[in-house]
């Protein structure tokens, strides 16, 4: 018989074993108490609603990226799609379409996107990161060749329930965090309850294992890319919503990094069938407390990046560390 | 011979179509796709564009393309090791920003700025390289991450530095010369580039570091079995990298004076486009300076070309995307297909008519007439050795045969009950021979020629000969040594089997019959090693014949004996023996009477004969199944047979129901015994010769006085 009471797992250590969430919980905690008492107006409710509806689009984007990274994938032309698509549709609707005709052409071309980036990473084979970054490039370009003639389009004047996706509020809740809490609870059940979910965590794990028990790993591989672009689209309805317009110029700004900062951080390993949704909350508050404590010190934008820079090397070297590959087990051309 | 046999014979003679598959397995053939890739885009923008190729518009592309080289070699070479560098572009507005600050705040001499900034580089590439190298993080995301915050320290720099920096103007001459100068009207930094192309080239291919490198990106893991200090020359290349990203650097700082914040910025895209397109894999292994120059001049002049033509500025992300997108895809589908293509079109069956075949049915007047003299032969060393390919006896009587293990194994004389193991060659041993002074000369499979001193010490005797002209295939190299004989003076003959084939799949040879196969001579005395006869099908067994002025050589695969003089008056012409043989001849042998034993080792049959004439229907065989289901000479039985130097045949020795020698590759008598080896058998045979002389010895027979 097992002796399962506090002392004799204790005493095996199990009770220390600390994974990188619940450091990372415990951390951003200390942080929140530490701002708490350094920073005047952290605590306030205001100051902490505005947190939450500052980083509920990044959770979102966190949570798009969380599901290809547990497929041992990975999405660098999230933001790309994301500002690309949006800014179409807000293209559209100021040039006299409706807004629901207009959102819809947007969102099948983020889906596009999505689809044609998990078709080139499941049939050409080509290695997810090296697809997506050319994609995210190629994206850009042809968005701001092809659709959109400005960097910045902005909403239109009357935006009706479209403009309440970022500004509206439903019992003093920002919409933005009720949309990620909404998005959070469905990706949870998503990926504990359906086959599509359990797929996904079969073929992180590992990837021929599946593919041989018969999980249909190419048609996955479409899906979830396809999924990914969908939530990063949302996601940029929401950002257009809050700031009233999208700026195509993100897509050359460090927020992909902020987005793989969030997933890793919370710790789902970027080699793959690991983590969920919990640990896309928990990053997303630690970097939501980091960025908010931040701008309250008044420290510079480059400096700002160079401590997420920081932060994210350090999640990386602790996660090498407790994951560690060596020469006899680690994939060739895993890079 | 019909019409249409006739032209295939033709067809085969003067449409030398194995050179495909040859063509194929080169190294080389790599670069033929970004090759092309980079005419078309000079002819496309050179068509384009007005003035493309005049003096100022080639002055400037060629001063952008200096630095540029130097960034897409420092991705190169971190890429040929498995890894990739994405902090390249944020490194080189480092490097620009160090130099701009040496040279023109602090006033350094460029002797000693230029040092400082390559060294503030590599320390960047340093850091890569501990935590990916030591530590083990990913290339991918790991230096992602350093692109930020070296690209973040940038930025706060500049924000403090990058007025006062424009201020100042540096006063040196060098430094402007660096910038601006065109020694013999070429650009400095693009002579720099190409003298680093040379000196990376040289590195990856000729130097331990640089091979090092290669080898992890080819396969970590066995890298890190076979020793390789895997970490450290991971963590160099990106040192590396970070000191070429520091030069680059340095030479934009000359050229510009410019401390603008979009330094460098989309950089790591186009060298990692410009690596990709050249044809440097992802993942390592495949690489090298050349390609990444080729896929350089490509990236630059496309993007370059679409900012002259006029597009807007979503047009080089958009290019670069799409060509970065089918660059990898034709990479990885290359990668995976290329091994299948070749062995689809390597094997390049040739046209073979042979003679009819002899009559061998018992009791027939054929000498080849079967028999069962072979049914009772006594076993040596049965279960205890396998592959006895040759047999051989020493000056004491001794008897000695390899195994596929690659021992040479001993029995003693008289009783050869035990066998010892007398050493050990690490290829499959095939022909053996004594010299003069009691050496055992042996041809190893795979590895060349050898002589094993009585003492068993292995010494190399020789691994290649000279190239054939004008050859595809490197063929100075031995892969199939096969037989071999000694000269009263002391040279040694052997042959190799074949020169496109390894031990591995000599049978897709027999599906050839081309003449693959060559005799080769090493002198002792110079040391010199030279192809004697090229094109030979399948030689095999070589036997000095009594005179000492020449030998005979089997060709396997064309049923053929052939006598080759080496000395006397007709030194250097070959004379066919037997043409028509009955089976495929392997090794040959002396007999106490003067005449001389040849195995057969497997016996024609009729549909082999006739597919040798039809080479269409073995190649749809060789590119359509398995090659457990292809057309295969029969070697499940075989014989001995005694000829004379005239091509009679004296003696037919059959085993026919194939129980105790269904194969046999050689025999050698010895003291009125004949004793038999088997490529595939387990067993050697003692068969007793009534009529043979029973003091005769090989040893007497070639050395004479030799006790």
């Amino acid at each position: 018989m097992r002796n399962n009471n506090v002392f004799s797992r204790l005493a095996r250590g199990q009770l220390l074993s600390l994974t990188q969430e619940k450091i990372v919980f415990l951390l951003a905690v200390l942080l929140f108490a530490v701002f708490s008492f350094s920073l005047t107006g952290f605590a306030s409710v205001d100051n902490l609603l505005g947190l939450l509806y500052n980083v509920s689009v990044l959770g979102v984007l966190g949570l798009a990226m969380a599901l290809v990274v547990i497929g041992r994938g990975i999405d660098l032309s999230l933001i790309a799609t994301m500002a690309i698509s949006v800014a179409w549709s807000l293209t559209l609707i100021r040039d006299g379409v409706s807004i629901e005709a207009a959102l819809l052409y947007g969102m099948l071309m983020a889906l596009g996107i999505g689809i044609i980036n998990g078709w080139l990473i499941a049939y050409a084979e080509i290695p997810a990161l090296f697809c997506t970054l050319a994609m995210g490039t190629l994206v850009y370009g042809f968005g701001r060749i092809a659709l959109i003639p400005v960097d910045v389009v902005y909403m239109p004047a009357d935006p009706g329930w479209f403009g309440a996706l970022g500004q509206g509020e439903l019992f003093g809740i920002p919409a933005p965090v009720i949309v990620f809490v909404l998005l959070s609870v469905v990706a949870t059940l998503v990926l504990r309850y359906t086959r599509f979910g359990r797929y996904t965590y079969y073929m992180g794990d590992n990837y021929q294992a599946a593919r041989i028990t018969g999980v249909p790993t190419r048609p996955m591989l479409v899906m979830q890319y396809g999924v990914t672009a969908l939530i990063g689209f949302a996601a940029g309805l929401v950002t257009a919503a809050s700031v009233d317009s999208m700026n195509t110029r993100i897509v050359n700004s460090t927020m992909i990094y902020d987005v793989i900062l969030v997933v890793v951080l919370g710790g789902i390993g970027l080699s793959g069938g690991k983590g969920g949704v919990r640990n896309v909350i928990v990053g997303t508050l630690l970097i939501g407390i980091l960025l908010n404590g931040m701008t309250i010190m008044n420290i510079e934008y480059t400096v700002q990046n160079f401590i997420k820079g920081a932060i994210l090397l350090a999640a990386l070297i602790f996660d090498s560390l407790i994951n560690p590959r060596d020469e006899q087990t680690a994939q060739q051309g895993d890079i | 011979m019909s019409v249409q046999e006739t032209l295939t014979r033709w067809r085969n003679k003067y449409i030398p179509d194995h050179v495909v598959g040859e063509i194929l397995s080169k190294n080389w053939i790599d670069n033929t796709v970004p090759f092309l890739a980079l005419l078309a885009t000079i002819l496309v923008f050179g068509q384009v564009i007005p003035d493309f190729f005049s003096l100022s518009s080639m002055s400037d592309t060629t001063r952008q393309l200096g630095e540029f080289l130097f960034i897409v070699m420092a991705m190169m070479i971190v890429m040929v090791g498995g890894g990739i560098d994405l902090s390249v572009g944020s490194n080189y507005a480092l490097g620009n920003f160090v130099a701009l600050y040496l040279m023109n705040l602090a006033g350094l001499p460029v002797g000693v700025a230029v040092p400082l900034v390559i060294l503030a580089c590599a320390a960047v590439g340093l850091l890569n390289g501990i935590l990916i190298g030591y530590l083990r993080l990913r290339a991918f995301i790991t230096t992602l991450v350093t692109l930020i915050l070296v690209r973040a320290l940038v930025d706060m720099l500049l924000l403090r530095y990058a007025v006062d920096i424009s201020m100042a103007m540096p006063e040196s001459a060098l430094w402007e010369y660096i910038g601006i100068g065109s020694p013999l009207g070429i650009p400095f930094s693009f002579l720099l580039a190409l003298v680093l192309v040379g000196v990376v080239h040289l590195f990856l291919s000729r130097t331990r570091p640089g091979w090092h490198i290669m080898a992890i990106g080819g396969s970590r893991k066995s890298a890190y079995n076979v020793g390789i200090p895997v970490r450290r020359m991971v963590c160099i290349s990106y040192v590396i990298s970070g000191a070429l990203c520091g030069v680059a650097g340095a030479l934009f700082a000359a050229r510009l004076n410019s401390a603008g914040s979009d330094t460098g910025i989309g950089l790591e895209i186009m060298a990692l486009t410009a690596a990709v397109v050249g044809g440097n894999s992802l993942g390592g292994g495949r690489g090298s300076a050349a390609k990444g120059l080729m896929g350089a001049v490509i990236v630059l002049l496309i993007t370059n070309g679409l900012v002259r033509l006029g597009f807007q500025s979503g047009a080089a992300p958009l290019a670069l995307g799409i060509i970065l997108l089918a660059a990898i895809a034709i990479d990885v589908r290359w990668l995976k297909n290329r091994y299948k293509l070749l062995a689809k079109v390597y094997v390049s069956p040739a046209y073979l008519a042979l003679p009819p075949c002899p009559d061998t049915d018992p009791g027939s007047a054929s000498p080849y007439a079967q028999n069962d003299k072979l049914r009772n032969v006594e076993l040596i060393g049965l279960g205890e050795v396998e592959g006895p390919e040759d047999v051989i006896f020493d000056a004491d009587g001794h008897l000695y045969t390899g195994t596929r293990f690659g021992d040479i194994v001993r029995f003693r004389a008289p009783h050869y009950d035990q066998p010892e193991l007398f050493a050990h060659t690490g290829g499959h041993p095939l022909g053996l021979a004594f010299d003069r002074d009691g050496n055992l000369l042996v041809c190893v499979a795979g590895m060349g020629l050898y002589r094993i001193t009585p003492a068993g010490d292995i010494q190399k005797m020789t691994d290649e000969t000279n190239r054939t002209p004008w050859s595809i295939i490197d063929d100075s190299r031995l892969k199939l040594a096969d037989d071999l004989d000694v000269a009263p003076d002391g040279r040694v003959f052997f042959s190799e089997a074949t020169i496109r084939y390894g031990m591995s799949n000599w049978a897709y040879d027999a599906l050839e019959s081309r003449g693959n196969g060559r005799i080769i001579c090493y002198d002792p005395a110079t040391g010199r090693t030279r192809t004697v006869l090229r094109n030979l099908i399948f030689p095999n067994g070589i036997c000095m014949a009594h005179d000492g002025q020449s030998f005979f050589f089997a060709e396997t695969w064309a049923c053929r004996i052939s006598r080759y003089w080496f000395d006397g008056p007709r030194a250097g012409t070959v004379e066919t023996v037997i043409d028509d043989l009955p089976g495929y001849p392997d090794n040959i042998n002396r007999a106490s009477d003067g005449s001389y034993w040849l195995a057969l080792v497997g016996m024609r049959t009729p549909s082999m004969d006739l597919a040798l004439k039809m080479p269409g229907f073995r190649r749809r065989m060789a590119r359509r199944i398995s090659p457990q289901e292809l057309i295969f000479p029969n070697i499940n039985t075989g014989c001995v047979i005694k000829f004379d130097e005239h091509g009679t045949v004296r003696d037919t020795l059959w085993d026919l129901g194939g129980e105790n020698h269904p194969m046999i590759t050689s025999m050698r008598e010895h003291k009125g015994y004949l004793y038999l080896g088997g490529l595939l058998n387990n067993r050697i045979g003692k068969y007793r010769l009534d009529d043979a002389d029973p003091e005769w010895t090989g040893m007497t027979s070639y050395w004479g006085g030799v006790k």
